[in-house]
């Protein structure tokens, strides 16, 4: 059913009952085409433009869990391509321009909400590196702006913009076509909009192994019965390593553990997001009202879906220094998800030394506004069994020759990216 | 906070320590660039004991080797990252 100003007045004089399943709850079939590991936005995005740019539709997509469990549901909803490195930057600004469409494309509110993105800078080192930042985004065709402490200070009434602070503003670099969207919207618009071109979306069905013949896999080993694959696609980021460590591949990747919490509902006092550019703090407000923040990753390989409080006082310390009007407000959930950390910072969207074996993984902690290109560009890797343009820089062997992509130039150490 | 027995400083907080890495051995100056390669990018990245080696770089700024649930965060063995021969 097709979901329109028109549909809702008809359900609306019927009480509501006639609304169908947002997608199918098929039984596996033996065998499909293309099977995608992983029901998060990424593996339902890869699926919805396997059908729809591809024509690819015997597809599965399996879920150990449920739509929406597990990252895509854990973020803190933050859509930005404010990017330097160009291998980077053409890709992230793709994922931009999907989203600004991605509502009427989906047939399914994502709430995207271009409210800008706006980094601070607190010293002049930090400020002439946004410059710089900046200006290889205008060449690469990216909106990038410079606020002065003045344009923010009436930007955003609430910051703290005096000399007060240990580390005063000094300006910041602003990307107003970024912002927030609602991230279970996401999934669930991508699992309908997938389900109604035929692609199966299979969930509480574990991967526990693979079926090999020489070079090729032929099956995945699930808890719910083995199912023949002609291709197999993973998107499980934060298990990216157990589960390609299936097939024997050993990744350039660290499971690390990052926080998100979120306050009790407040009337609207920030309308954008910002991030604190002496410390790491990133701070926008829901619809629903609650600050949803977040800081760094807890430093040290973690599956354990949990974090620990001194990164969470820190956290809420620069909160404080750029809000001081917070202090008082009370923290409602707080939460801990796994990222796939790679050595570099950037993601792998890639072919791997298994023939038919594909994956989609080392989103660090930025995954969600990739969700778009990322399903766009791996469907396509899959589809045409070689990377698309846009992720022809993202491979496993970059590791090896020296083409790593390095956007904050942090080194090979998971956790500093 | 979650507290870890250095075998020099005896518990401590978490938060006195960095982590490094997984602890591997490490390459020989005269590795070839693949050897080095793994072990520079390739991690086996487990969900479970994992080993690791540590700075306890605010205590007495000592590597250790922590053997470390990554799932739970229990601790199962901690000592000295100095090379075995070198360990009284």
């Amino acid at each position: 059913m097709r979901y329109s100003i028109f549909s809702l007045v008809r359900q609306a004089f019927a009480g509501h009952r006639g609304w169908d399943e947002a997608w199918r709850t098929p039984e596996p079939k033996k065998q499909y085409d293309v099977v995608i590991v992983g029901g998060g936005g990424h593996g339902l995005a890869t699926a919805y433009y396997l059908a729809k740019n591809h024509g690819v539709s015997n597809v599965a997509v399996l879920e150990k869990g449920y739509i929406g469990g597990g990252n895509t549901g854990r973020n803190t909803t933050i859509v930005r391509s404010n990017y330097m490195l160009d291998d980077n930057a053409h890709f992230y600004e793709w994922s931009l321009k999907l989203w600004h469409q991605l509502s009427t494309d989906l047939n399914y509110n994502t709430m995207f909400s271009p409210r800008g993105v706006l980094n601070l800078a607190h010293t002049e080192g930090q400020r002439d590196q946004y410059f710089r930042r900046g200006n290889r985004m205008l060449l690469n065709g990216i909106d990038a702006e410079w606020m002065t402490r003045e344009d923010i200070a009436r930007f955003i009434p609430h910051l703290d913009c005096s000399d007060n602070p240990r580390f005063p503003i000094l300006g910041g670099l602003m990307q107003r076509r970024g912002g927030t969207a609602r991230h279970d919207a996401v999934a669930w618009g991508y699992a309908r909009a997938a389900s109604a071109l035929g692609v199966d979306i299979i969930q509480n069905c574990e991967v526990q192994g693979f079926a090999r013949e020489g070079n090729r896999v032929v099956a995945v080993e699930t808890s719910r019965g083995r199912i023949g694959a002609g291709k197999v696609g993973i998107a499980v980021a934060g298990n990216s390593g157990r589960v390609a460590g299936m097939v024997g591949l050993k990744l350039p990747i660290e499971t690390h553990v990052l926080q998100a919490f979120v306050s009790e509902p407040l009337k609207p006092m920030l309308d954008t997001v910002v991030t604190y550019g002496a410390g790491h703090f990133y701070m926008s407000q829901s619809d629903k009202g609650e600050l949803v923040m977040g800081g760094d990753l807890d430093f040290y390989p973690s599956y354990a879906q949990k974090g620990n409080i001194p990164i969470l006082e820190e956290a809420v310390a620069a909160g404080l220094q750029m809000f001081p009007i917070l202090s008082r407000v009370r923290m409602m959930r707080h939460w801990g998800g796994v990222m796939d950390m790679t050595l570099d910072g950037s993601p792998i969207i890639a072919k791997t030394p298994i023939d038919n074996f594909y994956l989609n993984g080392g989103w660090c902690y930025g995954g969600f506004k990739a969700t778009p290109a990322s399903g766009w560009v791996f469907a396509h890797t899959i589809a045409h069994d070689a990377p698309h343009e846009l992720n022809r820089a993202h491979t496993l062997e970059r590791f090896e020759t020296g083409h790593v992509i390095d956007d904050k130039g942090a080194g090979p150490v998971a956790q500093w990216h | 906070m979650q507290q870890f027995t250095c075998p020099y400083c005896g518990p401590r907080d978490q938060s006195e320590f960095t982590y490094g890495r997984e602890a591997t051995s490490v390459p020989a100056l005269d590795a070839s660039a693949a050897e080095w390669q793994r072990f520079v990018y390739e991690r086996d990245n487990p969900a479970g004991p994992h080993a690791e080696w540590w700075h306890h770089n605010h205590g007495c700024r000592q590597w250790l080797e922590i053997v470390r649930d990554t799932l739970t965060h229990e601790v199962l063995a901690i000592r000295a990252a100095r090379p075995p021969e070198d360990r009284g």
